[in-house]
């Protein structure tokens, strides 16, 4: 018997505990909270990097983030919410709070240092252009804050992929559920299929997001990007502050 | 809440503090250790780059719990061993610092360079008392990082059965008691805090030519 089997072994492919339906599962909570998020934080970021406002804030408050541990944060909201959310719900509800709370200081940070991170000489050449100030967030900064953007989503969806796994310990579907019902029966087939499941969707959705990168972002970006990793000297004094 | 709990189970408490912090440690130095060749090999090789960096960002996607899982298959571990946490959070680290380190000495001034050469100093004096000096501030931001976000990693292993503070919020679970869980956040936090405060202080203390305001 080895963790193969557990592949080939069809009871684990059918069913509304097979893989197929857990996959999906774990797809499903992870499109909810990574919808959430970014409704939520692209907007925010826009106003952020736009005005330069609230920017220590938004910094410190993901690096206060990153210490607080995501499993005892998850059972925290399920003992607080479990006395008076019914039924599936008071697994529901704890998981994609916590999973939104993870996946909006990185597509924040992503959001407004890519727009303040804009080459100011697209931003000076589309002002003299005669650009109102929307025009040049909509069709220059924003398209300049997408590689950024991106990679701000894509550390998301992997921070909200790896978590979505530790909820199932709360009692929610998803991949993660092998992992816990394996340990708790002593499986360690299943447990090893599971892990090997999530870890694939990570590497797969990884790989999705580096094809995205190469179709959405303007290849005249990605050659000035490459150019930009020396670092420029500070140009931010030749732009006046309202075109930023 | 009944406070006494926390008197009673004080020595649980303190053991499971002490290999929290053991678990933590230990990966990051590792990590710390084995990331420095390789971030130097980054830095020095054209190609070498491309490939270490994909490759730490890969590693770097894989979830925690996963890899504590699937480690074990690999190495022929037994499941239960603290060791597969070391080991996963070695990697954890080594994929965050490797491209920090290869940054970090990029960042080092191509003058400092030229003067040791031009002093005489091989290339390995140059990179050990001119080059890695130069490149702790960077090199430490990223430390700070990497022992933050241990520490918050660690508490997974508890969905395993090893124990460390993440224990208690598996107990607090299944207690359904608030106080153990609340225990393990508040020490959680206070660890990352201290370990992220000690890196400040050690980084400070590696490099005295630099202003003494600590940036934020």
């Amino acid at each position: 018997m080895s963790v193969l089997d557990w592949f080939a072994n069809p009871s684990n492919w059918s069913g509304t505990d097979g893989i197929p339906t857990q996959m999906g599962f774990h797809l499903l909570y992870t499109g909810i909270a990574l919808v959430i998020a970014a409704a939520i934080a692209i907007p925010l970021g826009v106003v952020v990097g736009y005005t330069g406002k609230g920017e220590r804030l938004v910094a410190g408050s993901a690096n206060a983030l990153r210490a607080l541990p995501t499993l005892g944060l998850l059972i925290l909201l399920f003992l607080l919410i479990s006395p008076v959310v019914p039924g599936q719900m008071v697994y529901v509800i704890p998981t994609i709070v916590v999973l939104v709370l993870l996946a909006v200081p990185p597509i924040l940070a992503g959001t407004y240092t890519g727009i303040q991170s804009a080459d100011p000489d697209a931003v000076g050449a589309a002002r003299g252009m005669g650009y109102t100030k929307m025009q040049i967030l909509w069709h220059v900064q924003l398209p300049c804050a997408l590689p950024l953007l991106l990679s701000g989503i894509r550390s998301s969806t992997l921070q909200v992929i790896s978590t979505a796994t530790v909820a199932a310990y709360l009692g929610l579907q998803g991949l993660g559920r092998y992992i816990i019902d394996g340990r708790a029966q002593g499986d360690f087939f299943q447990m090893a299929g599971g892990a090997i499941l999530v870890a694939a969707l990570a590497f797969a959705l990884e790989i999705a997001f580096t094809l995205l990168g190469t179709l959405v972002i303007s290849p005249g970006l990605r050659r000035t990007s490459r150019r930009q990793r020396t670092p420029v000297p500070p140009a931010v004094g030749a732009i006046p502050r309202s075109a930023r | 809440m009944n406070h006494t709990w926390i008197w009673e189970n004080l020595p649980l408490i303190g053991d499971l503090t002490l290999s929290h912090l053991w678990l933590t440690l230990t990966p990051t130095l590792l990590g710390l250790i084995v990331s420095l060749p390789f971030g130097w090999w980054a830095h020095h090789s054209r190609r070498g780059r491309p490939f270490i960096v994909g490759t730490a960002g890969l590693l770097y996607t894989i979830p925690s719990l996963a890899l504590f899982i699937i480690l074990p298959t690999i190495l022929g571990t037994r499941i239960l061993d603290p060791i597969n946490i070391v080991i996963a959070l070695t990697v954890y680290t080594v994929a965050l610092l490797v491209r920090v380190v290869a940054d970090g000495l990029s960042s080092v001034p191509i003058e400092a360079v030229q003067a040791a050469e031009a002093m005489g100093y091989r290339s390995w004096q140059r990179l050990l008392l001119v080059q890695l000096p130069v490149a702790v501030p960077v090199i430490a931001a990223g430390l700070r990082v990497a022992v933050v976000s241990n520490v918050s990693i660690v508490t997974m292993a508890a969905l395993l059965g090893i124990p460390q503070l993440g224990s208690l919020f598996t107990q607090g679970f299944q207690l359904r008691l608030y106080l153990p869980l609340v225990t393990g956040i508040v020490l959680c936090v206070v660890l990352a805090v201290v370990l992220d405060l000690l890196i400040v202080w050690l980084a400070s203390l590696a490099t005295p030519w630099r202003d003494r305001t600590v940036a934020a």
